[in-house]
């Protein structure tokens, strides 16, 4: 290759790049709910197989992150928040996104296999079916429901982690599958409410476009009820505790609270106030589950230090 | 002829190889930490080494 034709070349993607296919921001909560998953689990792991099965868990969701990318990179290009994914700003190609999540979508279900048993990584390959092809293929673009069904996707990450550990399920992970999968409508039912125009452009049916926003605000908080009662009914299994009985009290009724006052405003009185209500609702709903998860792991952390 | 010049592009393909470079290290670090793990785990491991023993068959006595 001479110099002349290094500088005609296409854009090289760095590391980084690649890096940012998996969705770092949203792994992070793969990462933490997958671990509060497993170190509940009655069955104890070495910690270095732990570590192994979390970091294997993290790569499947990076890796159907970088599917979705591929998939997604036409409506990410018209929605301000995604427009400077690798994949629409043009770094990565469409092709090296569809390559790398495939490779590390195999490679992350053989080894976490390998590491702990075939049934935790049978449910990771589901997860990345369920979210791919069920939510970003098929769902995301004919139904408003899409946010409902892609909830399960990122709910899955602390079955995974219960079961690397057991090799089973049991109420307590389901419980915490339903508390992500009840959390994530109307934390992004929110964010639709004041990033108005994205889904609009982009011809994603969200809820806020095919319903409306009056019927998007009582969505809101109908979950956010149901959310209420599945956190609380956690507390009541062994998986609860203290901790997280005060923690999920006062989160819940902070929860409903803002699901409250978001449904009984209309638009009229959001712009008043630039969507103040529904942008502190988001980023509560935010630390909401951070901190479910992490008053779970406390309880633990109790626990095994033998303090209750 | 050696390069003379860096590009901007060369700097990306750095970075790229050398974190690549690092995966694989990390990947290797990994499956020889598990294989380690894994086979503490079996506990000891006795084998035959050419000659029948008849403690290690089961239902076999040593008094036989």
């Amino acid at each position: 290759m001479t110099d002349a034709s290094v500088t005609d070349n296409e854009y090289d993607a760095e590391f980084g790049d690649y890096f940012a296919l998996l969705k770092p921001r949203v792994m992070t909560l793969v990462v933490f709910t997958a671990f509060v998953g497993l170190l509940l689990a009655p069955v104890q792991l070495h910690p270095f197989v732990g570590f192994c099965a979390i970091l294997f868990i993290a790569v499947g969701g990076g890796a159907s992150g970088a599917l979705n990318m591929w998939w997604d990179a036409d409506i990410d290009a018209v929605m301000r928040r995604t427009a400077r994914r690798p994949v629409p700003s043009g770094r990565v190609t469409g092709n090296e996104a569809l390559s790398i999540g495939l490779a590390l979508s195999g490679f992350s279900v053989v080894m976490l296999g390998l590491a702990t048993n075939w049934a935790a990584a049978a449910l990771l390959a589901f997860t990345i079916f369920f979210y791919v092809v069920i939510y970003s293929m098929w769902l995301k673009r004919s139904t408003p429901q899409n946010i409902v069904i892609g909830g399960a996707a990122g709910a899955f990450p602390p079955v995974i982690g219960w079961m690397a550990a057991t090799g089973s399920v049991a109420l307590e992970p389901l419980l915490m599958f339903a508390l992500i999968f009840l959390w994530t409508p109307p934390h992004f039912w929110a964010l639709a409410l004041f990033m108005r125009s994205d889904y609009d452009d982009a011809g994603v049916p969200m809820l806020t476009v095919t319903h409306g926003r009056r019927s998007t605000r009582r969505h809101i908080l109908v979950y956010s009820v149901i959310l209420a009662i599945f956190a609380v009914a956690l507390g009541a299994t062994a998986a609860g505790g203290p901790v997280y009985i005060v923690a999920a009290a006062g989160l819940n009724i902070w929860l409903l609270k803002g699901a409250w006052e978001i449904a009984r405003r209309d638009e009229a009185m959001a712009e008043q106030d630039s969507y103040a209500v529904e942008k502190a609702f988001f980023k509560f709903s935010l630390l909401y589950l951070f901190l479910h998860f992490g008053a779970l792991l406390v309880d633990a952390i109790l626990r095994g230090v033998g303090l209750f | 002829m050696a390069i003379q010049a860096l590009h901007e592009l060369h700097r990306r393909r750095r970075s790229r190889n050398i974190g690549v470079g690092l995966v694989l290290v990390v990947f290797i670090a990994i499956v020889f930490g598990l294989t380690v793990v894994k086979v503490r785990q079996l506990g000891a491991v006795q084998g035959f080494d050419h000659v029948v023993r008849p403690e290690l068959l089961p239902g076999e006595s040593i008094s036989q």
